[in-house]
């Protein structure tokens, strides 16, 4: 079973995120990279679905060249090899422009799974994945917990709103998004990050693939959120702090 | 190309609140652009759903009915809904963001030659669609550039349900054609995990941990400031991804909904899918080290600083407050 996972790099979690100057995009400068989070998942399905059903597991990500330590590490936790879309020029392309690139980096691979996470903590369309599944014309599903191979393709378990879930089969050749939670991340060993050293990582870039994306929808301008309430704040140390809170949960709010 | 088609979701028989929103939403794009709204619901027998929508105020609705949508399909939907848009026109297209939104609107978009603009929480003059970036850190205006039809999908509470109109609107049926064949996916009915021993839904007083707990092991300085205030545990996802609490102590869209009249929540940042599961609460208080946590927006009191410290402080300072 040959799965190819499309991994994006995104800020670090816990990252300040600045608006730029131009108020189009953040600040970029100073902070860490993480692999997006519902991609470690899907990463990590793709490796389990390797070891039962034997194959080969690609990563696949489009952006600038830090990217390649987020194929790396990767790769360290047992990906075999990996290809990286190489482009400066992402941050004003939407999502149908980026899945595009996925897409035809994919589309030679002709792999029986093709993960993506259900959404990027950056941008969060929450969307790639099932435009990829389109525009390859492959059956798909999303927010994906937990993929089985069966003889006649995936039996696959689906997150429903409030608590509810679905199983759903489908053929292959298939495209799925997967939710976090499904099955517990495993950690890179010094042996797999030794190893992901020498494995390979083709290069290619948007003209390569022949995409050139005219974005049908634009980002205009970026901005701190509005407020919906005025919260409170109580100050002090937290002694003072904590005092005050409890103060007020009795006296004001009342719910004490 | 010009009116605008709300599409709405019949999820186990009913259309829940967020459909009027959407209708809500529709109407405000109608009032931004001009041009006429129209509801559509599709099925394998639509007409109450059809009849409920008419009665809500939309003025034309449509019911999409084939057999073959009797369940809900991507392939089903999105081959039912391009014929639908081919033959309307519609200049704008709008959805609730539901699960069964993501799963298709993507792809009907695309076979469009367009690109959804999901999970919207404002519609401006232009027309500009709001929507959040880096987990509701930040807000973005998008605007649709290209020509086509705009395909827009509203986040939950985003909008507000309008009155319902003094007439009802028109029903008219649509059949699209289908082929079992299209139909990739077998999708099986919906089933829950476990039974719930915990009804967080009617706890008066929530104490909720989210991933700014950093270790399962650091639980317990959350437990005791739950216990000495006798309120119930409940948690962001991370935190039952992980496997330190159970997941029917999650709350948020994919969990539970929760109206206390105490919500306390600790190290979590506040992100969409976890303030839906909390908009019914009485009084929200937010423990974070970042003064910028999207929790703060929401929060009613709000302490900025290292829960580590600012919990076993609150611990006591509620146990001393009780005698
Ligand atoms: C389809 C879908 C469904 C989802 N469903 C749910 C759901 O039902 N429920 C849910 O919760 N999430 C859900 N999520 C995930 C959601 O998007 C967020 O990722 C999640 O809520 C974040 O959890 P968190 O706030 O605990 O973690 P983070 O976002 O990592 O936030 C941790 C917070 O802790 C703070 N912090 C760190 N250290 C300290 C310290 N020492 N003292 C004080 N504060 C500190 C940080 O400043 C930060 O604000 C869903 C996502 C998707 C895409
Ligand atoms: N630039 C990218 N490179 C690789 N994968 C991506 C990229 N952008 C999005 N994805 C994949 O698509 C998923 C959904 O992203 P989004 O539609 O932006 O929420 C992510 O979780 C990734 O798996």
């Amino acid at each position: 079973m040959k799965v190819i996972v499309a991994i994006k790099q995104v800020p670090e979690r816990d990252a300040q995120v600045r608006v730029d100057a131009a108020g189009k995009w953040i600040e970029e400068s100073g902070f860490q990279w993480s692999m997006n989070e519902s991609d470690a998942y899907a990463l990590e399905e793709a490796l389990q679905l390797k070891e039962k059903n034997g194959g080969e597991v690609v990563v696949l990500s489009a952006g600038p060249e830090r990217v390649g330590s987020t194929i790396r590490e990767a790769l360290a936790k047992g990906a075999d090899r990996g290809i990286q879309v190489e482009s400066d020029g992402l941050g004003d392309w939407d999502a149908l422009g980026v899945a595009k690139l996925l897409a035809e980096a994919a589309r030679s691979e002709n792999a029986d799974l093709v993960l993506t996470g259900l959404q990027s903590d950056d941008l969060g369309y929450g969307q790639t994945g099932v435009i990829v599944a389109e525009l390859l014309g492959l059956p798909h599903a999303s927010l994906i917990l937990h993929v089985e191979k069966t003889d006649a393709g995936l039996t696959v378990k689906r997150e429903l709103e409030e608590g509810w879930f679905q199983s759903i089969e489908l053929p292959m050749p298939a495209a799925l998004t997967i939710q976090s939670g499904g099955n517990k991340l495993r950690y890179a060993t010094l042996m797999g990050i030794k190893k992901a050293k020498t494995k390979e990582v083709r290069k290619t870039t948007p003209a390569e693939l022949g995409v050139t994306a005219p974005a049908v929808v634009t980002l205009n301008q970026i901005a701190q959120p509005k407020k919906q309430k005025t919260t409170q704040m109580l100050s002090g140390g937290p002694k003072e702090a904590a005092a005050a809170l409890v103060e007020k949960l009795k006296t004001e709010a009342r719910v004490l | 190309m010009s009116g605008i088609l709300v599409v709405l979701e019949v999820r186990a028989g009913k259309l829940g609140a967020i459909n009027w929103e959407a209708l809500a939403a529709g109407q405000k794009l109608a009032r931004l652009t001009g041009g006429a709204v129209t509801a559509a619901v599709l099925g394998a027998a639509t007409e109450a759903a059809g009849a409920e929508i008419a009665a809500k105020g939309a003025a034309r609705v449509v019911r999409v009915e084939h057999n073959l949508l009797e369940r809900y399909t991507s392939d089903g939907f999105t081959a039912a809904l391009k014929q639908l848009i081919d033959k309307e026109q519609p200049a704008y297209v709008v959805f609730p963001h539901t699960y069964q939104v993501r799963d298709f609107a993507p792809a009907l978009a695309t076979r469009c030659g367009q690109v959804l603009i999901g999970d919207v929480i404002a519609i401006g003059d232009g027309p500009v669609f709001t929507r959040q970036l880096m987990q509701g850190k930040l807000s973005g205006d998008y605007k649709h550039a290209g020509g086509g039809t705009c395909f827009v999908s509203v986040q939950a509470g985003a909008f507000r349900a309008g009155e319902a109109g003094a007439v009802a609107g028109s029903v008219e049926a649509f059949v699209p054609e289908l082929d079992a064949a299209q139909i990739r996916t077998k999708p099986g009915e919906p089933f829950r995990e476990s039974k719930q021993t915990v009804d967080l839904g009617s706890a008066p007083l929530i104490v909720s941990v989210g991933r700014g707990i950093k270790e399962a092991d650091n639980l317990p300085l959350v437990e005791a400031l739950a216990s000495a205030l006798g309120a119930e545990m409940a948690a962001s996802r991370p935190i039952c991804d992980a496997g330190w609490l159970p997941m029917e102590r999650q709350v948020g869209s994919s969990g539970q909904t929760v109206a206390p009249k105490l919500y306390l929540a600790v190290g979590i940042s506040g992100a969409i899918q976890h303030l839906v599961g909390i908009k019914g609460s009485q009084c929200v208080v937010a423990i974070n080290k970042d003064p910028e946590a999207p929790i703060f927006e929401v929060a009613d009191y709000g302490i900025v600083g290292d829960l580590f410290e600012v919990v076993p402080a609150l611990t006591e300072a509620v146990k001393a407050a009780k005698g």
